[in-house]
């Protein structure tokens, strides 16, 4: 018996998901512009309603085009389906709505992007979802910031801004052991570098804004639900396991053995709260994912080259990145993420915040701009942008320095990135 | 819904409707390694037209209590018992894979408890190469991908099953890794094991329709087309572009052909 090949990754980019227009032959994804869909006959439009039926009804609730790009996407993660959003922030608010509300508990990972920390923190809390924020790498922490109501666990694969690796397999087995699931941003990493499913967490959320589109041309966000948590055995989510009176008294999970958290997301959440993503958007996304390999292995390779000309200059006083034997994670991210650590590192520079702001502003080709993910570099110096009104001491509790440079590297030649950068560093000794 | 079976629980999902033996019924059976939900459309379409449904997780499988049956003849008469418990004097039996298998059965050795027969993705002998069965016991993990593979002739589906936005390789692939450990090399033992597929289709009496996969490469279409013919009142229809898995690749295609064959 010979065994038969699964597709690879790099084939699933350029076709889970999507096969030639049955109608029109087209061999690209076509944008369905359209806000809804006809129904064949009466009966039809009521299976459809009553989910007897699979199909497209509105577009905020589905998309043909859509669909090819959430189909993709769970095919590339592993998972059995997911939820194209209007943006990163909307895939988390719909993960965490989905089966928290007032009255419930989040763990949460401190090192976040800042807009994440901005919602459990100060926004959810307004609608009764608190939050306990540990430090990622404190796994007793975790464990013990679990509550009765604590409905999620929730980490970055790689954090913000020390890029902390996400112990993924010992956080999830703690969130398994109070029978609650492991959410992980993986908007660093892509699933090119890291399929968080493999190693136990249960839903994903990418903002594709990043490097899943690559081009920075469009914002949206995908939920990814692996399809392994039994919600039923954990007795702690009445939202997938009880009949729902907003979706003809549903009983997800049974309806569902592996899809109960993404059928009530999109029946409830993305019909209610109705964050859902353009087809233009998800058209111009599905062109980024087509070469994710290519380029997430041109961002790594150009990052070590980045990081070994960073490394030998004497203005700079430490680069964290995990593949550094000084980085804190080093051996957990050559066990986790051995094709690379990303696109995105920071470094600090001596002189201050005085020095940080020169630096930034003699470059050329790297852009001065709140983003990373982007097929260009891009550089930020947060003690003079974002975060400009906190004084040191304020900025080191956040783990920001006053010379701290974050840098995304793009897809250029790397040795122009390098002399860039020498251009930086000269202007910041002045 | 929940009941009991000899000493222990039995589940079926009755597609979202309260159950009401007074109604025509339908039992769905389903393959290996897999539970009722692999019923999810078709089961919810019938119980809101007119049927009483019960899509049943097998012993071992899903909600279901007890340890997966050994035999396609126990699980026969398991069904049997079922249809007992939710008092149903005779039903429509939609079986997939195994699944069919168990209808094929029940419909020879219980002629008045069964009003039809609907075989999808069915094949005699449905033989399990002995690779693939050792496979099954030692490599779980390496069986079901394999499986997997075999089971879908396509990498997109439109709309996808159960809806858009759901990858059905994955859901296919985590719904079998979802059962009991040992319930897949059970399932394909039963399957092996099973002599009396010829003997028992030329005893069925009620209308039989097949359902099969031109691609299909677990069940190929032409042992399904060999068993068919053994069938008295069979009906056969090929679907193109599918494999194993027709209720997640075509879904809406094999919905109607059941429609269509209950209403006849």
């Amino acid at each position: 018996m010979a065994a038969p090949r699964s597709l690879q990754f790099d084939t699933l980019t350029l076709h889970a998901g999507q096969r030639p227009d049955p109608v029109t032959g087209a061999r690209a994804t076509p944008i369905y512009f359209t806000t809804s869909f006809v129904f064949r006959d009466a009966d039809h439009a009521a299976a459809l309603f009553n989910m007897e039926r699979g199909g497209h009804v509105y577009s905020r609730i589905s998309n043909p085009t859509n669909a090819v790009l959430e189909e993709r996407i769970a095919a590339l993660e592993g998972g059995v389906g997911a939820i194209a959003t209007a943006s990163g922030q909307a895939a988390l608010h719909l993960a965490v709505a989905t089966i928290a509300g007032a009255g419930s508990h989040l763990v949460a990972s401190r090192a976040l992007y800042g807009g994440s920390h901005n919602l459990l923190s100060y926004t959810l809390p307004r609608f009764g979802i608190e939050t306990s924020f540990v430090d990622p790498r404190d796994l007793s922490a975790w464990k013990n910031a679990i509550r009765p109501n604590t409905r999620l666990l929730f980490g970055e694969t790689l954090g913000n801004p020390g890029l902390d690796v996400l112990d993924i397999p010992s956080v999830s087995a703690i969130a398994h052991g109070a029978k609650l699931p492991l959410l992980v941003d993986s908007t660093f990493t892509t699933p090119y570098l890291l399929r968080p499913f493999d190693h136990g967490a249960d839903l994903v959320y990418h903002s594709a804004t990043k490097f899943i589109g690559g081009h920075g041309v469009a914002i949206g966000g995908l939920l990814v639900d692996g399809g392994t948590f039994d919600w039923e055995a954990s007795g702690k989510f009445p939202e997938l396991t009880e009949p729902y009176a907003g979706f003809h008294g549903m009983d997800f999970q049974e309806e569902s053995t592996v899809a109960a958290f993404l059928l009530r997301a999109r029946r409830e959440g993305l019909r209610d709260f109705g964050a859902c993503m353009s087809p233009a958007t998800a058209f111009q996304l599905l062109q980024g994912v087509e070469t994710l390999p290519l380029r997430m292995e041109r961002h790594v390779a150009n990052t070590r080259k980045v990081i070994g000309f960073l490394a030998g200059q004497s203005s700079v006083e430490s680069i964290a990145y995990p593949e550094l034997e000084s980085h804190p994670d080093y051996a957990l991210a050559k066990r986790l993420l051995p094709r690379g650590c990303g696109a995105v590192l920071s470094f600090n520079l001596e002189g201050g915040r005085e020095s940080g702001r020169r630096f930034i502003e003699s470059l050329r080709i790297f852009s001065h701009l709140a983003n990373v993910g982007d097929a260009k570099s891009l550089v930020i110096h947060p003690a003079s942008t974002t975060h400009f009104r906190m004084s040191d001491k304020a900025l080191a509790e956040a783990g920001i320095g006053p010379g701290t440079i974050r840098l995304s590297i793009g897809l250029e030649d790397p040795d122009d990135l390098i002399e860039d950068l020498s251009r930086g560093l000269r202007a910041a000794k002045v | 819904m929940e009941l009991r079976v000899g000493n222990e629980s039995a589940y079926a999902y009755t597609g979202g409707k309260a159950f009401d033996p007074k109604l025509p019924a339908v039992a769905f059976i389903h393959g290996g390694a897999q539970d009722h939900s692999a019923w999810i459309l078709q089961s919810r379409y019938l119980a809101h037209h007119g049927h009483a449904v019960l899509a049943a997780d097998l012993p071992g499988h899903g909600r279901s209590g007890g340890a997966s049956l050994a035999s396609i003849e126990s699980m026969a008469a398991w069904l049997i018992a079922l249809l007992d418990a939710a008092q149903v004097r005779a039903a429509a039996l939609v079986g997939h894979s195994m699944g069919s298998l168990v209808a094929l059965e029940c419909a020879a050795r219980y002629p008045r408890r069964v009003s039809r027969i609907a075989l999808i993705g069915t094949a005699f002998p449905m033989s399990v190469s002995p690779d693939l069965l050792e496979a099954a016991r030692s490599k779980e993990s390496e069986a079901q991908r394999m499986i997997n593979v075999w089971s879908h002739a396509a990498y997109a589906h439109y709309p996808s099953n159960p809806g858009p936005g759901f990858w059905v390789s994955g859901g296919n692939l985590r719904l079998m890794q979802r059962q009991k450990r040992g319930a897949l090399h059970a399932d394909f033992a039963a399957c092996e094991a099973y002599a009396a597929g010829f003997e028992r289709a030329a005893q069925v009496s009620c209308p039989a329709l097949v359902l099969l996969g031109a691609r299909d490469a677990m069940t190929p279409a032409r042992a399904g087309r060999e068993l068919a013919k053994a069938v008295p009142r069979a009906t056969v229809r090929t679907l193109g572009e599918s494999g194993h898995n027709l209720m997640g690749e075509k879904p809406d295609e094999i919905l109607d052909a059941l429609v269509e064959f209950l209403r006849a």
